[in-house]
């Protein structure tokens, strides 16, 4: 089986379903002639034709509102937003719009788009090359909302997304992008080359959306995490010496709730942990659901560890980014209650 | 800083305001007949000044004359008079409808009739409409049933849209009728991105946006314009402007661009403007622009020149921001009369003939209403079930939706 870096796996996805299904159209800013400005979508243009791959000006409200016209006809585009903290002005049509067509028409119109969007810290990219905007999506009824924390898992949910026929939010950690981090960012990266989940298959295989995966087995706390963070979770738990159930949760929405209540009942402690700010983040939701369903089994407070309430700094890169440090303290704590 | 260089903030008025007198005195109408007809393969920069005009086919004494008359047979025409007058009457029995408390809402289309129902004929089975909330004259002379439309309006047991959607935001498919929305200006661009798809599928069919003056001013009709220009999309794009958006006059969004076909001119889209109180030059230019689409020439942008004469909707007075007898004083008059002086004239219709029409349009509305009320209105009968609420959220059902549900005890 081949390696493929997080980068490759998502091409990856792409091509395979533009090969299987010629509805699969891809497009962006830069999407087309150059390859995407990470490089997700180089070749497809060459491949499949400018009708199937192309540039688009820039406008994230069109782009999405094209898509979304594409979809009413019976495409399956696969757009991309160059940064997830760009998407703003499509809102209103991911929103209103695709969110929504499904619902408001009866099923007489649907809309399986795919939004793909890089998200994420860690790279000081300051204010608007970082940001973590899942709230604002799994707030919206009628949007599936995915982020992969692997190459494999890349492009399994990826190819599910594509194929889903409700609009998916996915969302790819481009910290991840060529290789797993986990918060240490004093220590060299290793390259999606060395690490097991970079063993993608070439052909068609999919990952359900709706699927959380244990990455870390533990008996001591449940923590729930989901891209970049999946990492300085399992790091935290080495270096704090405590025996953390790891759940990667890959979909936020929808959610694998029988995953996470079948390990906090083990458990009887939960940390939740994101990039994103805390006041009204996914976390809110995900400890709101912990304490409803596992009330008598917890042992301690579920405690959060997220990026602080503030836009995400440049210079202040990791007092801003919840490392292992700040995982590690929070697990500690949680133990002691 | 010298005094007569102190800036001051320009905030456009309409000419009149509610106490005043009418007055039009501002819009150049041109005569019928009097602009000319381009080839549909006219490169845009050589038709700029028919943004700035405004095509008409029928005269004073109501003849159809110059180059953009003759599209339609008489017997089609007869056929577009009724459909006007059916929406007018469909208008007036859902308006007094709301007053009675059978449904929440309604939005009425008085005097611009002519501009969805001559258009609708100039499309194909399998083209798409992207339209506004008022353009059910696409439905109408579609031939989409009346009583679907009323029973969406009353959002009863049979209800298509299964009571979730606010009265009046139809939806079909089948009839080319894309799914209305609340927010607005959202449609234009999906309208571009439906006519891409079919361009890279290497269809036949072409997609028609709709938006009013007031949206044009929305991110969405910017982003239409562009994406339409660059990929050349069959597409029609068309802003009916009728002068008000709720108690906004068309000055407002239009600002200082002389007209809204204008702008279409700086994005190298071919620009016309239209009598939307003329049905046969609504048709013309529909046509015109709907055959540049299929001969793969690319999009065309149409502002229709119309007037609002109701209020904007059921929950709107407008003597409160213009004056009452304005709609009177509109120079390009009723679009219902005016085709049907034009049939007079012609000698293939009558005063006779009007009101038995009238007459018997009127019985078929009621008709209809009575059928679709013994399915339920918004208060009384038959209900959509509350089951159906939590469907169609998604493909299939998540989990979190099947608890609430359960919750809710359906």
């Amino acid at each position: 089986m081949p390696r493929m870096t997080m980068i490759e796996a998502i091409r990856s996805a792409m091509d395979v379903t533009m090969g299987r299904d010629e509805t699969v159209v891809v497009f962006g800013e830069d999407v087309g002639y150059f390859g995407g400005v990470f490089r997700c979508t180089q070749g497809l243009q060459q491949k499949y034709g400018k009708t199937r791959c192309f540039d688009t000006p820039i406008s994230e409200l069109g782009i999405v509102g094209a898509a979304i016209g594409m979809a009413a006809y019976g495409l399956k585009p696969c757009i991309e937003v160059q940064f997830a903290d760009y998407v703003y002005p499509a809102y209103d049509q991911i929103v209103s719009e695709a969110a929504r067509i499904r619902y408001r028409s009866n099923g007489q119109f649907t809309c399986p788009i795919v939004i793909r969007m890089p998200t994420g810290g860690g790279i000081f990219g300051g204010q608007t090359h970082s940001q973590s905007p899942e709230a604002l999506f799994t707030h919206v009824s009628g949007l599936k909302v995915v982020v992969p924390s692997n190459p494999f898992d890349a492009k399994g949910l990826l190819i599910s997304a594509i194929e889903d026929p409700d609009p998916v939010i996915f969302l790819e950690p481009k910290r991840l992008y060529n290789g797993p981090f986990d918060g240490h960012h004093d220590r060299p990266v290793t390259p999606w080359s060395k690490h097991q989940l970079g063993d993608v298959p070439e052909g068609h295989f999919s990952v359900p959306l709706g699927k959380a995966e244990i990455r870390r087995e533990g008996t001591a706390v449940t923590i729930l995490a989901y891209g970049t963070m999946v990492y300085v979770a399992e790091a935290a738990a080495e270096e704090a010496g405590v025996d953390a159930e790891v759940i990667d949760l890959r979909s936020l929405l929808p959610l694998d709730l029988d995953t996470i209540v079948a390990s906090v009942k083990k458990t009887g402690r939960c940390v939740v942990v994101h990039e994103a700010t805390l006041t009204s983040g996914f976390g809110a939701e995900l400890a709101a659901l912990v304490q409803e369903h596992c009330f008598y089994h917890l042992e301690a407070p579920i405690a959060r560890v997220t990026g602080w309430d503030t836009p995400y700094p440049h210079a202040q890169e990791w007092d801003y980014f919840p490392g292992p440090r700040r995982v590690g303290e929070a697990l500690l704590e949680v133990m002691e209650a | 800083m010298s005094e007569e260089h102190k800036l001051s903030l320009h905030v456009p008025e309409p000419e009149v305001r509610p106490g005043d007198t009418p007055n039009f005195s501002n819009v150049v109408i041109p005569k019928a007949g009097s602009v000319e007809r381009p080839p549909v393969d006219v490169d845009p920069k050589d038709i700029r000044e028919l943004a700035y005009s405004i095509i008409r086919v029928l005269n004073r004494q109501g003849e159809a004359v110059g180059p953009w008359a003759g599209t339609l047979s008489d017997e089609e025409l007869r056929e577009g008079l009724r459909h006007m007058m059916t929406l007018r009457a469909f208008d007036a029995r859902m308006q007094m409808a709301q007053r009675q408390g059978k449904t929440s809402f309604y939005m009425q289309h008085m005097g611009e009739e002519a501009v969805s129902c001559a258009f609708r004929r100039a499309l194909e089975p399998g083209d798409m409409n992207f339209p506004t909330y008022r353009q059910a004259g696409l439905l109408i002379a579609g031939g989409y049933p009346m009583v679907e439309m009323m029973n969406q309006i009353y959002s009863n047991e049979a209800d298509p849209l299964k009571g979730r959607q606010l009265p009046i935001m139809y939806s079909s498919k089948e009839h080319g009728f894309f799914s209305i929305s609340g927010n607005l200006g959202t449609q234009f661009i999906q309208a571009v991105g439906w006519a891409m798809a079919s361009a890279i599928r290497n269809d036949t069919r072409l997609a028609a946006g709709w938006i009013g003056d007031g949206s044009t001013a929305e991110s969405d009709f910017h982003a239409a314009l562009v994406f339409a220009s660059t990929y050349r999309a069959p597409v029609v794009l068309n802003i009916v402007n009728n002068q008000w958006a709720i108690s906004t006059f068309q000055g407002i969004a239009r600002g200082g661009s002389g007209t809204f076909a204008a702008r279409g001119l700086g994005f190298g889209i071919p620009a016309l403007r239209v009598d939307g109180n003329d049905y046969l030059a609504v048709h013309a230019v529909a046509k015109w622009a709907a055959e540049r689409a299929r001969r793969n020439l690319g999009p065309t942008l149409i502002e229709y020149v119309t007037y609002r004469v109701g209020a904007h909707s059921t929950s709107d007075d407008p003597s409160a921001y213009r004056p009452k007898t304005e709609s009177d004083a509109w120079p390009l008059g009723d679009p219902v009369i005016r085709l049907k002086n034009h049939l007079i004239v012609k000698g293939t219709w009558s005063e006779e003939r009007h009101k038995q029409a009238e007459a018997e349009i009127l019985d078929t509305v009621i008709s209809a209403q009575k059928e679709a009320e013994t399915h339920g209105t918004l208060h009384a009968g038959g209900k959509p079930s509350t089951r159906d609420m939590f469907e169609g959220v998604y493909a299939t059902m998540p989990p979190h939706l099947r608890r609430q549900r359960q919750k809710a005890g359906v």
